[in-house]
C-alpha cells in the first residue's frame, strides 16, 4: 500500500506571491515524516501541495515535480480527484460532516463518490477503519448517532478513520493535535505509530516534542522574513535534527531560541 | 513519464459531471444578467412609440415629459413623507430591539416587527382605504384650520381622507420594517469592545450609543434608508387604493396627486395602443429612478464593507 | 402637574429609611423607582384633562399624555440625577415610544382583518368562485338579507398555481446561481457583476417586473397576452434575487473545512457540493425559499398587469385570465360587484385578506420550523 513521495525543486505560489521556494525532499514509504518550523514558514502550504489541496484556494499553483512512486502528481492529464483518493489528509480541526452519522462519516469517501457497496462490505469497512483509528470500542454502540456529538479527540480519530476508509497510500496530517487536549493528543500519537505499519505518514506540527516522539525523519522549514518565501532548511533523521543539527537556524529553533 | 498511473485511473464520467454541474451553475448566473438586461430592453422597445408620437396624442396633449413630470413629483413626495416618518421611528425600533429591550424578549420582538414586512401590500392598501383614511379626517381638518397658511396643509381638507398624506403614512408603515431590520443587523454588529470601552468610561446608555454604535452604523443606516426609499418609490398598491388621484397640487390633505406605480396599476388593465406604451414608458422611468437609488445604496454598503468589522 | 413636581429630593428625604440598613452612598442622588410611575400616572390624568378641553378623542389623549410624560420625566431626571442622565432618560423613553408607535399599525391591521374578515369566511366563500355573481345578486342579499354568495376559490387556486410556477422557475435558477457565486465564481468579474445585479434586482419595483413580463410575452404572443404563466414569470423576477441571496448566505456559512475534508477524500467538486455543502445548508436554504414564496404570494401589482382578472375557475396557467387572492381583494374594493351596495364585496375582500394573511403567516411559520427541524444534528 504505502508509496514513496519524491519532491523535486518545488515552488508554491498564491497567485503571484511565492510562498515556498525550491523544496526537494524524499519521503520513504512506511515512515513518519514531521515538518516543523515557525508560524508562516510554509510547512502547511507545502503539505497541501502533496495532494493538490493547495489548488482549492483560488490562485494556488506550483512549479516543479511531486512524484508518487514515480508518477507526477502535477503531470498532464492528472485529475486532482484521483490524487486525493490516493493521498488522504487529516486537518487541523476535526471536521466530521455534520449531516452524517458516525457510520456515514466513515463511508463518506466511498458513498459521496456514488460507488455501490453492499451492506456487509460497508459494515466491514466501517469496523476495520474505526478499529484502525482506535475508535471502534468507543463508538460501536452508536454508529448511527451524529459524528458531531463526539468529543474533539474522538472526532479527530473519526476523521482519520474516514481517511483510511478510502485506502490511501499516504496520509497527510496538518497539525492534527493542535485543537486537542493532552490525553486526546496522546491517543492520536499512538495511532500515528500504528499507522506507520501500513501507510506513509507526513505530519505538520508546531510541537517539537511531538515531532520527536512520533517521527522517523524531520524536515525543518524556515522563513527569512515576512513577504519572503519559506524554504526547507534541513531534512534528516529526527534524532539528528534534535540532537545534532547541521544548520545554525535549526539548532536555534529546536533549542527554543526563537519561534 | 509515458505510463503515469495517476492519469489512467481518472474516470471520465466523473469529470463530465463536474463540467455539467459547473456549466449549469454558470448558465443560471448568466440567465439573471440576461433577464435584467431584457427587462431594460423590452421596456425600452415597448416604450419607444411614446417618445416619437405626436405630442398632442399623448395623455395631457403636450408630450411625454408634461405627462410624466407631475407623477414623478408625486412619487417623490409620497416617498419623502414615508421616509420622514419611517426613518426616525424605524431607527428607534431598531435601537430598542438591539440595545434597550431585555435580551430574552428582543428576539421575539424583532420577529413581531418582521411581521409588518410579511403583510401583503394590498392588505395595507385596503387598511389605508377603509380604516386609516376615515380616522385621519379630523386630523386633516385640524391641520387645515390651524396650519392652513402653509401650502402643504392648505384646506379644505378631504372628507374621505384619501390624500397624499394618508398614502405617505401607509407607505411609511410598509417601509418601516425594511429600515428596522437592516439597521438592527448593523447595530448588533457594533464591536462589543467599543461599546464596553464607552461604558467603562462611565457613559450612560445613550452616550454609549452616540459614541460607539451610531458612528459605526452610519453607512449602514444611510443605505437602509436608501433601500427603504427604493421600496417607497416603487410601491403600488398602497397608493393605488389609498390615494384619490388628481392633478399635482402642493396640499397634502386634499384630493390630488398621483404616483407612477399607481398610475400604471390603475390604467394598465384597460390600456391599449399608444396609452399602453405610455404606461410602459412610465414604468421605465420608475425603473431607472429606483435603479439609481438602489445602486447608490449598494455603493455605500460595499464602500464601507471593509470597515464594518463584519469579517 | 402639581402632583408630580413636588420636590423629589424632599420627598426621598422624607421617606423613612429602615435604620437597620445603611444607606448605600453609591445609590445617592438616584430617582426612586416609583417616581417614574407617578410621573406616568400624572401625565395620563393631565393628558385626559387636556384632551377633554379640545374635544375628547383617544388619539389626542394618547399624544398629550405621551408628550407630557416625556417632558416631565426628562425634567425630573435632569433635576435629580443631572443633565447627562436626563438626556439618557429622554432618549430611552423616545426609543420605547418608537417601538409602541410601530406596533399600532400592526395591531390595527391584524385587528381589522380579523374583525372584518371572519364573518365572511364560510364554506361557500372557500369553495365557490365569483362565476355568475352579479350586482343584482349582491343587491338582493343586502335588501332581502339573503346570505352573501360568491367566493374566492378561483382566486385561491390562481394564487397557488401562479406561485407554484414562480417557485418552479425561481428555485433552480436561484440556487444554481448561488452555487456559482459561492463555489465557482469566487473573485471573478462575472460573479461580482452577478452579485451586483442581483442586489439591483431586489430593488426592482414589483410593477416594473410585471410590466417586463407583460412586454416580453406581449412581443411574442401579441399585445394582450395575459395568463398565469406570464404572472409566474413576473413573480420569478421578484423571487430569484431573494432565493439567490438567502442561498448564498447559507452556502457561505458552510465551513470550508467540510469542503476540504470531502476533496481530501477524493470526492469530486459537484458531488461535494450536492452531497456535503448543500445538505449542510439545506435548512437555511429551505427556509429562505419559503420566505421568498411568502413574499411573492401577496404581490398584487405584477398580477394586475400580467394575469388580468377572472371570475371563474381557471386551472390552466397557459391560457386565459386568472385571478389571485391579492387581485381579488383589489378588485372587490376598487370595483365592487354591485356599485350601489358595496357591503358584500367589502366582506369578500376582507375574508380574502384574512385568507391571504393566514397563508403568509403559515409560510413564515413553516420557514421557522424548517430552519429548526432540519438544522444539522447536534447532541450526543
Amino acid at each position: 500500500m504505502a508509496k514513496r513521495i519524491d519532491v523535486n525543486d518545488l515552488n508554491v505560489y498564491y497567485s503571484k506571491f511565492l510562498a515556498v521556494e525550491g523544496v526537494s525532499i524524499n519521503i520513504e514509504p512506511k515512515s513518519v515524516t514531521a515538518f516543523i518550523g515557525p508560524s508562516g514558514c510554509g510547512k502547511s502550504t507545502f503539505l497541501r501541495t502533496l495532494n493538490r489541496m493547495h489548488e482549492v484556494i483560488p490562485g494556488g499553483r506550483v512549479e516543479g515535480q511531486v512524484l508518487l512512486d514515480g508518477d507526477d502528481l502535477y503531470g498532464a492529464g492528472v485529475d486532482p480527484v484521483t490524487v486525493r483518493s490516493q493521498i488522504g489528509m487529516v486537518f487541523q480541526r476535526p471536521n466530521p460532516f455534520p449531516t452524517m452519522s458516525i457510520k456515514d462519516n466513515v463511508l463518506a469517501g466511498v458513498k459521496l463518490n456514488g460507488t455501490k457497496i453492499s451492506r456487509s462490505d460497508a459494515d466491514d469497512l466501517v469496523e476495520k477503519s474505526l478499529r484502525g483509528a482506535n475508535l471502534w470500542n468507543e463508538v460501536k454502540d452508536r454508529l448511527d448517532k451524529p459524528g458531531s456529538g463526539l468529543s474533539g479527540g474522538q472526532q479527530q480519530r473519526l476523521c482519520i478513520a474516514r481517511t483510511i476508509a478510502v485506502k490511501p497510500d499516504v496520509i497527510l496530517m496538518d497539525e492534527p493535535c493542535s485543537a486537542l487536549d493532552p490525553i486526546s493528543t496522546l491517543a492520536i500519537e499512538d495511532l500515528i505509530n500504528e499507522l506507520k505499519n501500513d501507510y506513509t505518514v507526513v505530519i505538520v506540527t508546531h510541537n517539537m516534542q511531538q515531532a520527536a516522539r512520533v517521527s522517523d525523519k524531520t524536515a525543518f522549514f524556515n522563513i527569512a522574513g515576512t513577504g519572503k518565501p519559506g524554504k526547507l532548511i534541513e531534512f534528516n533523521e529526527t534524532s539528528a535534527i534534535f540532537s545534532n543539527p547541521e544548520q545554525k537556524a535549526t539548532e536555534d529553533y529546536v533549542s527554543g531560541r526563537f519561534g | 513519464m509515458t505510463t503515469n498511473a495517476l492519469t489512467s485511473k481518472s474516470s471520465t464520467s466523473g469529470r463530465m459531471g463536474d463540467k455539467i454541474f459547473s456549466g449549469a451553475a454558470l448558465a443560471a448566473g448568466i440567465l439573471i444578467l440576461v433577464t435584467l438586461f431584457a427587462v431594460a430592453v423590452f421596456l425600452l422597445i415597448q416604450a419607444l412609440p411614446t417618445f416619437f408620437a405626436d405630442p398632442a396624442e399623448v395623455s395631457g396633449g403636450q408630450g411625454f415629459f408634461t405627462y410624466i413630470w407631475p407623477i414623478v413629483v408625486g412619487t417623490v413626495i409620497a416617498a419623502a413623507i414615508a421616509l420622514l416618518i419611517a426613518t426616525p421611528v424605524g431607527l428607534g425600533v431598531a435601537l430598542f430591539i438591539s440595545h434597550f429591550a431585555p435580551r430574552k424578549v428582543a428576539g421575539p420582538l424583532g420577529y413581531v416587527i418582521d411581521l409588518l414586512a410579511a403583510i401583503p401590500s394590498v392588505i395595507y392598501g385596503a387598511w389605508g382605504y377603509m380604516v386609516l383614511a376615515p380616522t385621519l379626517v379630523p386630523g386633516f381638518e385640524w391641520l387645515s384650520k390651524n396650519l392652513g397658511f402653509i401650502p402643504l396643509f392648505e384646506g379644505p381638507a378631504s372628507q374621505t381622507g384619501k390624500t397624499m398624506l394618508t398614502a405617505g403614512i401607509v407607505l411609511a408603515v410598509m417601509v418601516l420594517p425594511i429600515i428596522t431590520s437592516l439597521s438592527r443587523e448593523i447595530f448588533l454588529q457594533t464591536p462589543k469592545l467599543h461599546e464596553e470601552a464607552a461604558l467603562a468610561l462611565g457613559a450612560t446608555r445613550w452616550e454609549m450609543i452616540k459614541t460607539a454604535v451610531i458612528p459605526f452604523a452610519r453607512p449602514g443606516i444611510i443605505s437602509a434608508v436608501m433601500l427603504g426609499l427604493g421600496r417607497a418609490l416603487g410601491e403600488t398598491m398602497a397608493v393605488a387604493l389609498v390615494l384619490s388621484t388628481g392633478n399635482l397640487i402642493p396640499s397634502l390633505i386634499k384630493t390630488g396627486n398621483q404616483t407612477i406605480a399607481a398610475e400604471i396599476a390603475l390604467n394598465f388593465p384597460e390600456a391599449f395602443g399608444l396609452r399602453l406604451s405610455e404606461l410602459i414608458a412610465a414604468g421605465l422611468v420608475l425603473f431607472l429612478i429606483t435603479l439609481l437609488v438602489n445602486i447608490i445604496a449598494r455603493g455605500i454598503i460595499s464602500r464601507h464593507k471593509e470597515f464594518s468589522g463584519a469579517n | 402637574m402639581s402632583a408630580t413636581t413636588t420636590n423629589p429630593r424632599h420627598s426621598t428625604g422624607g421617606t423613612p429609611v429602615p435604620p437597620a440598613r445603611k444607606r448605600n452612598s453609591l445609590a445617592k442622588g438616584k430617582l426612586p423607582k416609583w417616581a417614574i410611575w407617578a410621573v406616568a400616572a400624572g401625565a395620563i390624568i393631565i393628558g385626559a384633562a387636556a384632551s377633554t378641553l379640545t374635544g375628547f378623542n383617544i388619539a389626542a389623549f394618547a399624544i398629550y399624555s405621551a408628550i407630557i410624560f416625556l417632558v416631565a420625566a426628562t425634567i425630573i431626571t435632569t433635576v435629580v440625577e443631572g443633565k447627562r442622565r436626563g438626556t439618557n432618560a429622554m432618549w430611552t423613553y423616545l426609543i420605547y415610544a418608537c417601538f409602541i408607535v410601530a406596533l399600532i399599525p400592526l395591531a390595527s391591521v391584524l385587528y381589522t382583518v380579523l374583525e372584518k374578515g371572519l364573518p365572511g369566511i364560510n364554506s361557500h366563500f372557500l369553495f365557490s368562485s365569483m362565476n355568475g355573481v352579479t350586482g343584482a345578486v349582491d343587491n338582493q342579499s343586502v335588501n332581502d338579507g339573503a346570505p352573501v354568495v360568491g367566493g374566492a376559490y378561483h382566486a385561491v387556486m390562481g394564487t397557488l398555481l401562479i406561485t407554484l410556477w414562480a417557485t418552479l422557475i425561481s428555485v433552480p435558477v436561484g440556487m444554481l446561481t448561488a452555487v456559482y457565486l459561492v463555489e465557482y465564481g469566487q473573485g471573478k468579474t462575472l460573479s461580482k457583476a452577478i452579485t451586483f445585479f442581483v442586489d439591483v434586482m431586489t430593488g426592482i419595483p414589483s410593477i416594473v417586473a410585471g410590466l417586463f413580463a407583460a412586454a416580453f410575452f406581449g412581443m411574442i404572443l401579441g399585445p394582450s397576452a395575459r395568463m398565469g404563466i406570464v404572472a409566474a414569470v413576473a413573480l420569478s423576477v421578484l423571487m430569484i434575487p431573494t432565493v439567490v441571496r438567502s442561498t448564498e448566505e447559507m452556502l457561505k456559512i458552510v465551513p470550508n473545512e467540510l469542503r476540504e475534508a470531502s476533496y481530501a477524500l477524493g470526492v469530486r467538486r459537484w458531488r461535494t457540493i450536492l452531497k456535503v455543502v448543500v445538505p449542510t445548508a439545506i435548512s437555511g436554504i429551505a427556509s429562505g425559499v419559503t420566505l421568498a414564496i411568502a413574499r411573492v404570494i401577496g404581490e398584487t401589482a405584477p398580477i394586475l398587469v400580467t394575469a388580468g382578472i377572472a371570475s371563474q375557475i381557471n386551472m390552466n396557467v397557459f391560457a386565459n385570465w386568472m385571478s389571485t387572492l391579492p387581485t381579488f381583494i383589489y378588485y372587490q374594493i376598487m370595483n365592487p360587484t354591485s356599485p350601489t351596495n358595496v357591503d358584500p364585496s367589502v366582506q369578500r375582500a376582507w375574508a380574502a385578506a384574512l385568507l391571504l394573511i393566514l397563508m403568509v403567516m403559515a409560510l413564515n411559520l413553516i420557514a421557522r420550523l424548517v430552519a429548526s427541524i432540519f438544522a444539522p444534528k447536534k447532541g450526543r
